[in-house]
């Protein structure tokens, strides 16, 4: 099968004008990456790591120094136009937009250049303001706007095409949180409604590409450094989880010692004597039911738990030996 | 259906650019400014020639020169709005990544955005013309004015203008700083060089010789002689030479030579444009902000 996005030894060289104001920068180096339709693909790094510029390169934007990317089969730097038909770009902190237009004006007009029939246009934009909520300001004009009610206009002009591939850049940097989940949200409804759809994110939020990807790719210094689910890339760590309980009227914890998948295991009394605190190392995720039927099993009440994983960062720091941020 | 989409296209992006020249103000006030703005233009060039000329304005010198400055608005408006498209949407609206990522013709994109400012433009040179026969002699008579040579010879003329103003537009792509400097120092080239308000024959040969491969100098002969046919004759019977330096050439040849010349800028400027769009392509300055 064809895939969405394909790079192949994908290379981007900045030189500065002239030796003395800058050095040579080397933003991407052979990245390879294929994503595949339907899938919900993250590139997480730190600011400068090369993410914008692969976006920027599949995007028709930027033409590669070396190597080939194809999107939907085709090859970015010839088939332009191809290329354009099926995707749209959404950057995150972007207040681009036609001041002296109103709201609905400029995705109207946005929509008009990617062709879509003017009723089929309104509607789709009738749909993503009431979503986003913005159906109140579609007659404002858009310099009365502010930062984050532009930003979501920006994000509903990448959508209202209905591109096959699109990509997000960063696209709740700056959102408050209700933004941002809002955003957040509708991703994850837009591309579990059709399977030919694909996003490519790009962000240096750890928990949004957790929460968001199928798969991410860690990046750093224009090198991809990892590629996998976020599940299986924190594997890497090779960290276990952790599930730690808060019980009430459990006298006896002997069982729990010889339940299969557990690393190892403590237990404390609070002060009080009225609950018991049970942390438990995983080493098989499966063990989780089984403590929990143990627990029970014993007539004792669970008052809390959680379960603590290695995190994104922790796969980052592993990889790169310092932190995302 | 290419030619459907395009021609919706240049609709949709004539309705932005008009929305962009006119609606950052009340019809009321815009109205008077694109009255205003053109003749208080003008007048900067007739009292300098009243200075110089001691008052007389009716007769066929300050014709010619009258309707040769009205039509060069053309030239320097449309020239610039061209370019002011590319740089207006790149640094002031920030809208020139997804505008060029858009599936669409760049070119008619362009062409939409810039008839809005021929429109605007023709009115200002309507308004302009009208002022100059009704308050300073300026010897147009709509009966004599040759209308089959005219239309013609406008649309290829504006055609050619705006092409040109693609070519600036790739130069923009380039560079935020100078783009509008260069712009300026063309539009002025055409300006001494296409015999606007003097002929070109006062002109030293070598710079005659350039005139001679620039459209604008056929344009503003031909438009001159459908627009002021009797001042243009008047022109030639009071010098008792070759004044304008085209005497000897007839309308067609005119035409012709405008055509040939229109269509070798054509071919350069799609060159201009194709090459700096590959440069900025390269260079990644499409999508670049100079606060400019």
């Amino acid at each position: 099968m064809q895939h969405a996005v394909e790079t192949q030894s994908l290379t981007r060289v900045f030189r500065p004008k002239k030796k003395k104001e800058g050095k040579v920068v080397t933003a991407l180096d052979s990245v390879d990456l294929r994503i595949d339709r339907g899938e919900l693909f993250g590139i997480l790094g730190p600011n400068g790591a090369g993410k914008t510029t692969i976006l920027k390169i599949l995007s028709t934007l930027l033409l590669p120094t070396s190597g080939k990317a194809y999107v939907a089969g085709f090859d970015v730097a010839k088939d332009l136009l191809e290329v354009r038909k099926r995707i749209n770009m959404v950057s995150g902190g972007e207040i681009s937009g036609y001041g002296l237009l109103t709201v609905r004006e400029n995705l109207w007009m946005f929509s008009q250049f990617y062709g879509l029939k003017s009723k089929e246009a309104h509607r789709r934009i009738d749909v993503l303001l009431d979503r986003f909520g913005l159906r109140d300001k579609d007659k404002e004009k858009v310099r009365t706007l502010s930062t984050g009610q532009r930003q979501k206009m920006n994000v509903i002009r990448g959508f209202v095409t209905n591109p096959e591939i699109i990509f997000l850049d960063e696209p709740t940097l700056g959102l408050d949180v209700n933004a941002a989940r809002t955003v957040r949200e509708f991703v994850v409804d837009w591309i579990r409604e059709d399977p030919n759809r694909t996003i490519l994110l790009t962000t240096h939020y750890m928990m949004e590409a957790d929460e968001l990807c199928d798969r991410i790719a860690i990046i750093d210094d224009g090198k991809i450094l990892a590629c996998d689910t976020p599940h299986n890339l924190k594997k890497l760590v090779g960290m276990n989880s952790t599930l730690t309980l808060s019980v009430g009227g459990l006298n006896d914890i002997n069982d729990f010692g010889s339940i299969p998948g557990i690393g190892n295991f403590s237990s404390t009394k609070d002060a009080e004597g009225n609950a018991t605190s049970l942390r438990f190392i995983l080493e098989d995720e499966s063990a989780v039911s089984d403590i929990v039927s143990t627990v029970l099993g014993k007539g004792s009440k669970i008052l809390s738990l959680q379960k603590t994983e290695p995190t994104l960062e922790d796969v980052f720091i592993k990889l790169v030996g310092r932190g995302l941020e | 259906m290419a030619v459907i989409n395009d021609l919706r296209l240049l609709k949709n992006s004539a309705w932005l650019g008009w929305q962009m020249e006119a609606n950052w103000t009340d019809p009321f006030l815009f109205a008077t400014y694109s009255i205003v703005k053109p003749i208080a233009g003008t007048l900067i060039l007739v009292f300098m020639y009243l200075v110089i000329t001691g008052g007389e304005t009716a007769n066929d010198f300050f014709s010619y020169m009258y309707v040769g400055n009205a039509l060069y608005m053309f030239v320097a408006e449309v020239l610039f709005g061209v370019t002011w498209v590319i740089h207006d949407d790149r640094e002031h609206y920030m809208t020139l990544k997804h505008v060029y990522m858009a599936p669409m013709n760049f070119y008619v994109y362009i062409l939409g955005r810039s008839a809005i400012k021929i429109a605007i433009t023709s009115f200002g040179v309507l308004v302009t013309l009208a002022f100059g026969v009704l308050a300073l002699g300026v010897g147009i008579n709509l009966g004599a004015v040759d209308w089959l040579l005219l239309a013609p010879s406008l649309v290829v003329g504006l055609l050619c203008i705006c092409i040109l103003g693609l070519a600036m537009g790739g130069v923009s792509f380039l560079t935020a700083k100078h783009s509008i400097g260069i712009n300026e120092g063309l539009a002025g080239v055409f300006y001494v060089m296409s015999g606007v308000v003097f002929p070109i024959t006062i002109l030293p040969s070598w710079a005659q010789t350039i005139s001679k491969f620039l459209p604008v100098t056929y344009w503003m002969e031909v438009v001159r002689r459908a627009v002021v046919p009797e001042a243009m004759d008047g022109l030639a019977a009071s010098s008792g030479y070759d004044v304008t330096g085209m005497g000897d050439m007839s309308d067609l040849t005119l035409m012709v030579l405008l055509l040939v010349s229109a269509g070798v800028f054509f071919v350069m400027s799609i060159g201009v444009f194709r090459v700096a769009d590959n440069i900025a392509r390269k260079k990644g300055k499409v999508d670049w902000t100079t606060a400019y």
